[in-house]
C-alpha cells in the first residue's frame, strides 16, 4: 500500500488534521480512556486508598447492583425505581411533544401567537424548574402529577422554542413551489413547514430530554418515594456508598442512551439533513 | 387568442421610492416561449414573481384567460433555479406532489408521474432521493414536477442559471424537447443571451431602473432545432451569431445611456 493510499483512507475516518500513518480512531480513544479511569478506580480501591466507605471498589458496585436488580432496596428493585423514573420523564416527553410543536408552529408562522405566546416562554424558560418546584408541590401535591408536570415544562421550552426557529427558516422557495402547486395553508404547514422543520424539533427533544432527565433525578432527590433519584438520596442517607455510587451511573447510562437513542433517530427520520440540501 | 396578458404592469418594494419594474406590457399565448432576458436588478424575477402570484403588483392588471391573478395557484406551474424540491420524499412522491394536494388517488397520480419523468428522460430514477441527484438531473424533476400538475403557462426563474456549461446545453434542448411536445406556453427568465436567442420564440429585453422593456424580438432558432437542426449548428449560425450580438450591443448601449445619465 503506498503512503497515498494510507493517507486517504485516513481522510474518510474523519480527522481534519490528517497524519499520514495510520493512527487510533477516535472512539477507540475515548474507550481507552474509559477503562483507563474504571484501572484507576480499581487500583486506588484494592491498595486501601481510598476508604470503602467514600468509594466502593467496582466490584462492589457491580454486586451491589445484581443485588439491587434481583432483591432491591427501600422496597423496590432498581427496575422498578428505573421505571418510576423513566415512566415520569416518558409522560412528561409525550405531553410536550403533543403541546409544544402545535405551539412552535403557531409561534412561527403567526404574528399574533407570537407577540402572546414568545415573551411568555422567554420569561418561564430560564427559570431553574427547581426554583419553582416548591410552587408546584402547594398546586398539585407531592404525588405524581407536580413530578410529571415539572418535567413536562422543562421539556416543553426547548421544543417550542427550537419548532419556532425551524418554521421560521424553512426555505422560502419550498414554500413557494408548493403554493404554486397548489398548495392550502394546511396543506403548507403538512407537506412543508412540518418536515422542514422536523430536524430542529428533534434537535428540541434532545435537548428538552436533557434537561428534563437532570430536572427529574434532582425532583426525585427533594420529593419522592420511588425513582432513581429517590434511591440514591436514601442510600447517602444511611451512607451505602455502593448504592449511592451505582445509582448515579443508572442515570449517566440513562442520560447516555437517551441522546444515542435521538441521534439515531434523528439519522433514520431526517437523513436528508446535514446533506447537500 | 392570448393566453397570459401584463397590462401596464409596475411594481414596487414596499418602502422603497425606486420603482422595480415600470410599465410592462406583454403577451403569452400557445406556442410560445417567451424569454425574458436583462441583466441583474432588471427586474426580471420581480416580474416572474407578479406572473406567479407570489407579489402583486403596485399598478396595472394581469390576466389569465381573461381572470384576473390572484396569488400562486397550480395553473401557473413554476421551475425555480435552486430546483426547490423536497427532500424527505423520494423523485416519483416530488414529482406527484401537486397532484397529491389536489387529492389526485395515489395509482393515477403516480402513472402521471411516471410519464413526466419519462418525458424528462429520466425514467428509473423514481425512488432515488433528491440529495443523490446532480444539479441537471434535479432540474428535470422540478420541470417535471410542475408539468404534472397540468398547467397552463409554465413559468421558468433562471432554471439552467446555477448548472455547469455542458449541461446547461443538454437542458436548454430538453426544454425544447419538452415545450414542443407539451405545447405549454414558456415564460422564462435568463441573464444568458446565447440561451436566451436560442430558446425564444419571443424575447424581451430588460433595462435596469426601473425595469422596462426597451427591446422586443421575435425569433425562430428554437423552431429551427424542433425542425430537427443541431444545436450546435443553429449557434454557429452566421444570423443566430448577429442575433446575439445586435442584442449584446443593445444591453451595453443601454448601460453607457445609464452611465452618461449618472455622470451628468
Amino acid at each position: 500500500m503506498s503512503s497515498y493510499d494510507v493517507s486517504a483512507a485516513a481522510v474518510k475516518t474523519s480527522s481534519v488534521v490528517t497524519p499520514v500513518r495510520r493512527s487510533l480512531s477516535t472512539r477507540w480513544i475515548s474507550l481507552l480512556t474509559l477503562f483507563a479511569l474504571l484501572a484507576i478506580w480499581w487500583a486506588v480501591t484494592a491498595t486501601g486508598l481510598i476508604e470503602p466507605l467514600f468509594l466502593p471498589p467496582p466490584s462492589a458496585v457491580l454486586k451491589k447492583g445484581w443485588l439491587l436488580a434481583t432483591t432491591g432496596y427501600m422496597d423496590s428493585t432498581l427496575w422498578q425505581h428505573l421505571g418510576a423514573s423513566l415512566n415520569r420523564i416518558g409522560l412528561g416527553l409525550g405531553f410536550a411533544i403533543l403541546t409544544a410543536v402545535p405551539v412552535g408552529i403557531a409561534i412561527g408562522a403567526n404574528r399574533i401567537a407570537r407577540g402572546v405566546l414568545d415573551p411568555l416562554i422567554e420569561f418561564y424558560r430560564p427559570i431553574p424548574p427547581l426554583a419553582y418546584l416548591p410552587l408546584i408541590v402547594i398546586w398539585c401535591g407531592i404525588g405524581e402529577l407536580s413530578k410529571v408536570l415539572l418535567i413536562y415544562l422543562a421539556i416543553f421550552a426547548p421544543i417550542a422554542i427550537a419548532t419556532a426557529t425551524g418554521v421560521r427558516t424553512v426555505d422560502p422557495a419550498k414554500l413557494r413551489a408548493a403554493q404554486s402547486l397548489g398548495a392550502t395553508r394546511a396543506q403548507l404547514i403538512r407537506h412543508v413547514i412540518l418536515p422542514s422543520a422536523l430536524p430542529d424539533i428533534l434537535t428540541g427533544v434532545r435537548i428538552g430530554l436533557g434537561v428534563g432527565w437532570s430536572t427529574l433525578v434532582a425532583a426525585e432527590l427533594i420529593a419522592a418515594t420511588s425513582g432513581l433519584g429517590f434511591m440514591v438520596q436514601s442510600a447517602a442517607q444511611f451512607l451505602v456508598t455502593d448504592v449511592v455510587v451505582l445509582g448515579i451511573l443508572v442515570i449517566a447510562l440513562i442520560a447516555f442512551a437517551m441522546e444515542m437513542g435521538l441521534r439515531a433517530l434523528q439519522r433514520k427520520l431526517v437523513p436528508w439533513h446535514g446533506q447537500a440540501h | 387568442m392570448a393566453l397570459l396578458q401584463l397590462e401596464r404592469i409596475s411594481a414596487q418594494y414596499p418602502g422603497s421610492p425606486e420603482p422595480v419594474l415600470a410599465d410592462i406590457s406583454l403577451t403569452l399565448g400557445p406556442r410560445q416561449l417567451l424569454v425574458a432576458l436583462g441583466p441583474s436588478g432588471s427586474g426580471k424575477t420581480s416580474l416572474l414573481n407578479l406572473i406567479a402570484g407570489f407579489v402583486a403588483p403596485s399598478a396595472g392588471r394581469i390576466t389569465l384567460d381573461g381572470v384576473p391573478v390572484k396569488g400562486p395557484s397550480a395553473e401557473r406551474g413554476v421551475v425555480f433555479q435552486d430546483d426547490a424540491l423536497l427532500p424527505w420524499q423520494d423523485v416519483l412522491a416530488n414529482v406527484a406532489f401537486g397532484l397529491e394536494l389536489a387529492g389526485v388517488a395515489r395509482d393515477r397520480r403516480e402513472k402521471i408521474a411516471r410519464e413526466m419523468l419519462a418525458l424528462v428522460d429520466l425514467s428509473g430514477f423514481e425512488n432515488r432521493r433528491i440529495w443523490q441527484l446532480s444539479g441537471g438531473q434535479k432540474q428535470r424533476v422540478g420541470l417535471a414536477r410542475a408539468l404534472a400538475a397540468d398547467p397552463r403557462v409554465l413559468l421558468m426563474d433562471e432554471p439552467f442559471g446555477a448548472l455547469d456549461a455542458f449541461t446547461r446545453e443538454q437542458m436548454q434542448e430538453l426544454l425544447l424537447q419538452v415545450w414542443q411536445r407539451t405545447a405549454k406556453p414558456v415564460f422564462l427568465i435568463t441573464h444568458d443571451i446565447e440561451e436566451a436567442v436560442f430558446l425564444a420564440t419571443d424575447l424581451i429585453l430588460l433595462a435596469p431602473n426601473p425595469g422596462q422593456i426597451v427591446e422586443r424580438l421575435h425569433l425562430d432558432f428554437g423552431q429551427r432545432y424542433a425542425a430537427g437542426e443541431s444545436a450546435r449548428a443553429i449557434k454557429s449560425d452566421p444570423r443566430f451569431i448577429e442575433t446575439r450580438e445586435h442584442v449584446l450591443s443593445k444591453v451595453f448601449s443601454q448601460r453607457s445611456a445609464e452611465q452618461r445619465q449618472e455622470r451628468a
